[in-house]
This record gives structure tokens, C-alpha cells and sequence, in this order.
């Protein structure tokens, strides 16, 4: 890890892979058979069907940038759980766990992901442009930190609705970088609105650690500049993740007030693409890798499942070849969606 | 509480006209609200928004912090959410701080997310130069925005079109940036009540018709076209004056008709001259005009290309006035005096 003299960590152990503490499984309590089951089938969704983009990348069936969040499957996950299909989601550049979390629909996500008519945005977005508007996700962008204020908006339609909905913008650690970023939290603050900053801190930008972009790793002190109740997890455990997450969504919707989640966590793939040894073109320490692979948020679950004997060995290996099986079903039906008539080029331009 | 908005018909000023637009849209539309810097001050946007918080609330008429980018996404994340907001930049200069919201955002969330999903969004611009305020509070840059496509650009000359084209950009569902000008404030009309008009079929309208040439303006540049062809009248000579009133999506069918008939353009804009708007119209007309109808070559009056000035003295040559474009007018047409 490269670290400038100016950066100081404080974070400790949770950014430290091989901390004993954050090894171990999840806590599982205060959570229903079902809402666990729920848990691991959405992580294990998230991770297959980005293994089959990142097969597809490889093979050339996919060419739009594909960014992967394997290995960060938990933070959307734990953080759906707290949300109901009237809050209003905004997503990033690396958002398909985002939205398969929010019950968008597999098949239309691979479809965009082709490029095929078929695609939650009709093929016109790929990998980085998906909605699922339905299930209240309203969309996602590449433009780093810029769906961060679209959701300040969203809350305060949602306070103007007069209801208890919020809004939840989903960034990295990167984003926080970027001044809107500021003018988002300070603007939710001052206006009291009910939106939850989701700060997936991976602790790269691209290729760049953390430890050489910014003084600190502990993100959570943009919000505290800004009086915004803030929270610190580890984002490889899914329970600690949909506690915290329960915890602050309801006081924004009780409160109609801003509230800040850091989850820190770690993706195994490169910033876009699927190798795991390359960033943007510069080489990843395998070594670290190695070790936060150990982190591994479906294991801690898993692991948790069995010693608490809510869930045995057969049962873990059928749920996997479930939803490995429906991948590749609705994989299969996407490759053979339509691709989009030339002559839309310029239908979704302005409304029609 | 004060009294309710006066009618809005008489003779009303542009400024007020602007205000009468909001009052008309708020007081039927509960979906509408305003949103930006200054709005509960008399300073920042003239007499365009008096007391719009006392009639409507400070809940729909939200004065903001100093943060151009963040207001500007929260309007388009209202607007995503069923809401028609009015994103209020008192100074055009300033929201360039919000550039990414406006041509990243606004003007592409439907296209790519295949019309799934598209704002209801309105961002009002104000040019607001001269006096000496110098390069960072003149720019007029509405061929920047009207280059994106997806993004409508209204920029009205008239009491009339400051009120109306208001309310159908903020009733149509595209993202809209309406560009007012100071300059403007004080010309007055006799305005009919308001017409609800369908934004998507505006476009040009001839002010004055003529035979001999074709002037075309928007904004204040119409008002100056007006006084170029008043006074070239006086000389004998006949103009057409097209208002373009919508630059983005941009129609100058009519524009060509009337060149095909006087066989000369002249095209008078407010912005700089290099991949301006009259190079836009010129090379749109030309592209039509069969090169045997020209009688002469196209003329484009522009800002030269250089940033605003602050001394009067500068100033004065900066900005084309109405002697300086009836001089160049009847130089290259070798008309007039």
C-alpha cells in the first residue's frame, strides 16, 4: 500500500484485511431465516451475474466499460434492506449491485449490458446508464458524484410530498473529492432533508489509494463538517450493514434529516473490466487482494448460517446452484434479445 | 398577504411580465415551485420576482445557499420526482458552477436511459452586462447550450414571450434553459392573456416584414434588429426581422424562405462571434439559398471575440449598437446613406 506522509489512517483494523475481528461471521441477530436467506441469495445474485458480464467482457460479447463490484456485494445489499419500493435510489459508474439490490429485474440488466432493446434503458445506457424505475431506482451515472445532489432534490420532493420516503445516493471514496459533494451535504443539512449518503469507501479511485489522495481514510468527517448524523461499518458484513443502515434510515424518515453510512470494503475486480491483477492499466497487489478476498462478505455470512445451524452445508450448495442456474438462463434469453432498430437514434433525444 | 397578481394582460414591462409567468404557473400548478440564489431579495433578479415568497410561501420560492452545482441537481432530482422546478441562476456567469447538472444530467438522463426516465426541468439564466461589471458578470453564452442536444434554449424578446414562453417551458416535459436578458426589463407591450403554448412547436417569429433584407435577432439582439430596420426604413429600405425565440432545437425554415426572397442575411447576436449562433443561422441559410439567390454575402454582428470589458469607454465599442450595425449593415449591403 502506497501511502503519502501527509495521509494518516484513521480507520485501523477496518481497513486492515488481516484484522481478526472483521474475519469473523456476521452477526446474525435480530434477523428472520428469511431475511438472511434474502440477504445471501441478493449477494449471490450480485456476484454471479457479474461473473457472467465479466465472462462476456472477456469474450467480447460486451464492449461498454464495465465496472464490478464483487466483493462489495454486502453494502448494497444490507442497504436495500432498510428501503421500501417508494424511496428514491441514485446509483454511479458501478451500480449493477445497486440496482439487483433494489429488485431490478436480471434480465433487463443484462440486456443493457449487451447493448440489446430489451435493456432497463432500451440499450441506449449499457453498463453505466441503468434504471429500474418501478423498484425506485431512478438511475445511475458515470459522472462521479453526479447523481449526488439529483438525490438531495429527490428528498426534497420526497419532504415536499409530505410522506416519509427518502432519497439514498450510493458513492465512493472517490467521489468525496469532488465539491458537490459538499454542497450536497450542506444543502440537505440546512434544508433538513431526508436523504442518506451511502459512501461505499473501497479505498481506491481507479488506480490511486486512498492513502495518496486524501489526508484521511475516515470519510464520515465530510458529514460531520456539515452536522450530518454519520456512521461508520464494515461493508463486508451484510447484518452490520442493514443495522446501521435501519438505524439511520429511520431517523430520516422520522426526522426528515440527512444521514451519512461509510461502509468500508473492497473490490476484487479492477476499477473497469474484469481482471483482477489491473487498474486502469497499473498493476494491484495480489497480495492484498489475497487477503481482503479472505473478508469475503458471502462467507462471513455463510459462515455464520452454519455454526448457528440456520443453514447447512447441502442447503448453502443448492441456493449457489439456484442462482448460478438462473444466470445462466436468463443469460442465455438475453444474448438472444433484439438489438435496437437504427431508427431510435433519436427518439429519446426530447419527450415525445 | 398581498393583494393577488395583477391581471396579466395591459401594458406590461418585460421584468413583470416574467413575474406574472411565475404567478400564473404557481397559482395553478402546485407542482411548480422556484428554487436559487436571491430569490427573497429584490437585488438579484429585478422586478422578475417581487414578492413571489410572500404570495406563494417561502416553502415554493426557496432562496438558496451559495452552491450553483448542488441546487441546480436538487431542481433535477424534484423534477425526476414529479415536480416542475424553476432552477433560478440570477447571473449566467455563476451557473457555469453547474454545468455538469445541466449538460451531463439534464440534458441526457432521458436519452440514456432510453425515456425511461427524463426531468421536467426548467433553469431560468439571466444575462445581466454593461455598467462596467467586467468579464465574469456579462457572458451571454447560450450557443454553448444550445450546441446539447437534449436541452431546449428559449430566449424571449418580448413582454409577451418573457411571460408565455416561460409557462411552456416549464409545462414541457424536457429540460429547458430559459435565458432572460436585463437589458430587457423596461420594454413594454400590450400584452393579450396568457397563452399556453406547446414549447415543442415555437419557433421564429417575424416582428417586422420586409423585402429587401432579412435581419434575424433573439433576445435582446431582437430588439436592436428592430431599431436597425426602423431606421434603415427611413432610408427606403425594407427589412424582414425574424425572432428566433428558440435556439435549441433550432428551425429556421422560415428564415430561409425569407432570405430565397431578399437575397441577404444579416444575422445580429449577443454572443461572441466563433461557433456563435449567427455563424449557426448563416451557415443553416446558406446550406438552403442556392448561391444564384444571394445578393450579397451573409453579415454576422457579434461581440468581438474577447472578454467583456470593464471600462465605459471599452464598453462602448464592445457591445454593437444600433449606429455601429446600421453603418456595417449598409457598408456590406451597399445599401442606405
Amino acid at each position: 500500500m502506497q501511502v503519502s506522509e501527509r495521509h494518516v489512517s484513521e480507520l485501523g483494523d477496518l481497513v486492515d484485511p488481516s484484522a481478526p475481528v472483521y474475519l469473523e461471521p456476521c452477526s446474525l441477530t435480530g434477523y428472520s431465516d428469511e431475511e438472511l436467506n434474502g440477504f445471501l441469495r441478493t449477494m449471490l445474485l450480485i456476484r454471479a451475474a457479474e461473473e457472467q458480464i465479466a465472462v462476456w467482457v472477456e469474450q467480447g460479447q460486451v464492449h461498454c466499460p464495465c465496472h464490478l463490484s464483487i466483493g462489495q456485494e454486502a453494502v448494497a445489499t444490507g442497504v436495500a434492506a432498510a428501503l421500501r419500493s417508494s424511496d428514491r435510489l441514485f446509483g454511479n459508474h458501478r451500480s449493477h449491485a445497486h440496482y439487483l439490490a433494489a429488485r431490478g429485474e436480471l434480465y433487463g440488466l443484462l440486456a443493457e449490458v449487451l447493448g440489446r432493446a430489451d435493456g432497463c434503458s432500451h440499450g441506449m445506457g449499457g453498463s453505466m446508464h441503468l434504471q429500474s424505475r418501478q423498484h425506485g431506482f431512478f438511475g445511475s451515472v458515470p459522472i462521479v458524484a453526479g447523481t449526488i445532489p439529483i438525490a438531495v432534490g429527490a428528498a426534497l420532493a420526497a419532504k415536499m410530498d409530505g410522506g416519509t420516503d427518502i432519497a439514498v445516493a450510493f458513492f465512493g471514496d472517490g467521489a468525496c473529492e469532488e465539491g458537490v459533494l459538499h454542497e450536497s451535504l450542506n444543502l440537505a443539512a440546512i434544508y433538513s432533508l431526508p436523504v442518506m449518503f451511502v459512501c461505499e469507501n473501497n479505498q481506491y479511485s481507479s488506480h490511486l489509494d486512498i492513502a495518496l489522495r486524501q489526508p484521511s481514510d475516515r470519510l464520515t468527517r465530510y458529514a460531520e463538517a456539515h452536522r450530518v448524523r454519520a456512521q461508520t461499518v464494515d461493508g463486508n458484513d451484510v447484518t452490520a450493514v442493514a443495522r446501521a443502515t435501519a438505524d439511520l434510515v429511520d431517523a430520516a424518515r422520522r426526522n426528515s434529516m440527512p444521514v451519512f453510512l461509510e461502509a468500508i470494503t473492497y473490490r476484487w475486480r479492477g476499477h473497469v473490466g474484469p481482471k483482477e491483477d489491473l487498474d486502469v492499466g497499473v498493476r494491484r497487489s495480489m497480495t492484498h487482494l489475497a487477503a481482503w478476498k479472505h473478508r469475503d462478505p458471502v462467507r462471513r455470512l455463510e459462515e455464520a448460517l452454519s455454526l448457528a445451524g440456520r443453514a447447512d452445508a447441502a442447503e448453502l450448495a443448492a441456493l449457489h446452484e439456484e442462482v448460478r442456474a438462473r444466470v445462466t438462463e436468463v443469460a442465455a434469453s438475453a444474448l438472444k434479445a433484439p438489438w435496437p432498430e437504427a431508427s431510435t437514434l433519436l427518439d429519446f433525444v426530447y419527450a415525445r | 398577504m398581498l393583494a393577488s397578481a395583477p391581471p396579466s394582460e395591459g401594458i406590461l414591462a418585460y421584468g413583470q411580465a416574467i413575474r406574472d409567468g411565475f404567478s400564473w404557473l404557481m397559482s395553478r400548478h402546485a407542482e411548480v415551485f422556484a428554487i436559487g440564489q436571491g430569490l427573497w431579495s429584490p437585488w438579484y433578479v429585478g422586478n422578475s420576482m417581487t414578492d413571489l415568497d410572500k404570495q406563494f410561501g417561502r416553502h415554493r420560492v426557496l432562496d438558496t445557499p451559495v452552491s450553483e452545482a448542488a441546487c441546480t441537481g436538487a431542481a433535477l432530482g424534484a423534477a425526476l420526482c414529479g415536480y416542475r422546478p424553476i432552477i433560478i441562476h440570477p447571473r449566467l456567469d455563476f451557473m457555469l458552477l453547474a454545468v455538469d447538472q445541466i449538460v451531463n444530467q439534464a440534458a441526457k438522463w432521458r436519452h440514456m436511459l432510453g425515456g425511461k426516465n427524463g426531468p421536467c426541468l426548467t433553469i431560468r439564466a439571466i444575462v445581466n452586462r454593461g455598467g462596467e461589471q467586467g468579464a465574469q458578470h456579462s457572458q451571454a453564452l447560450h450557443a454553448w447550450f444550445a450546441h446539447i442536444p437534449g436541452l431546449r434554449v428559449v430566449m424571449p424578446a418580448t413582454p409577451t414571450d418573457a411571460r408565455d414562453l416561460l409557462i411552456a417551458s416549464v409545462l414541457c416535459d424536457d429540460p429547458v434553459l430559459y435565458i432572460d436578458d436585463r437589458w430587457l426589463y423596461e420594454e413594454q407591450e400590450t400584452v393579450a392573456p396568457v397563452r399556453v403554448r406547446d414549447l415543442r412547436k415555437e419557433g421564429p417569429e417575424r416582428r417586422v416584414e420586409g423585402s429587401d433584407l432579412t435581419i434575424v435577432g433573439a433576445s435582446y439582439s431582437t430588439r436592436l434588429a428592430l431599431q436597425v430596420s426602423a431606421r434603415l426604413a427611413a432610408h427606403g429600405i425594407s427589412c424582414d426581422v425574424w425572432d428566433l425565440r428558440v435556439v435549441n432545437p433550432l428551425n429556421v425554415d422560415e428564415v430561409i424562405a425569407s432570405v430565397k426572397r431578399t437575397g441577404r442575411l444579416c444575422v445580429i447576436d449577443g454572443g461572441w462571434r466563433t461557433c456563435g449562433l449567427a455563424g449557426e443561422v448563416s451557415a443553416r441559410v446558406a446550406e438552403s439559398v442556392h448561391p444564384s439567390a444571394w445578393k450579397a454575402a451573409p453579415l454576422r454582428v457579434t461581440l468581438p471575440d474577447a472578454p467583456a470589458p470593464t471600462s465605459a469607454v471599452l464598453e462602448a465599442n464592445y457591445y454593437p449598437d444600433v449606429e455601429s450595425i446600421v453603418s456595417r449593415v449598409t457598408a456590406c449591403f451597399g445599401v442606405g446613406t
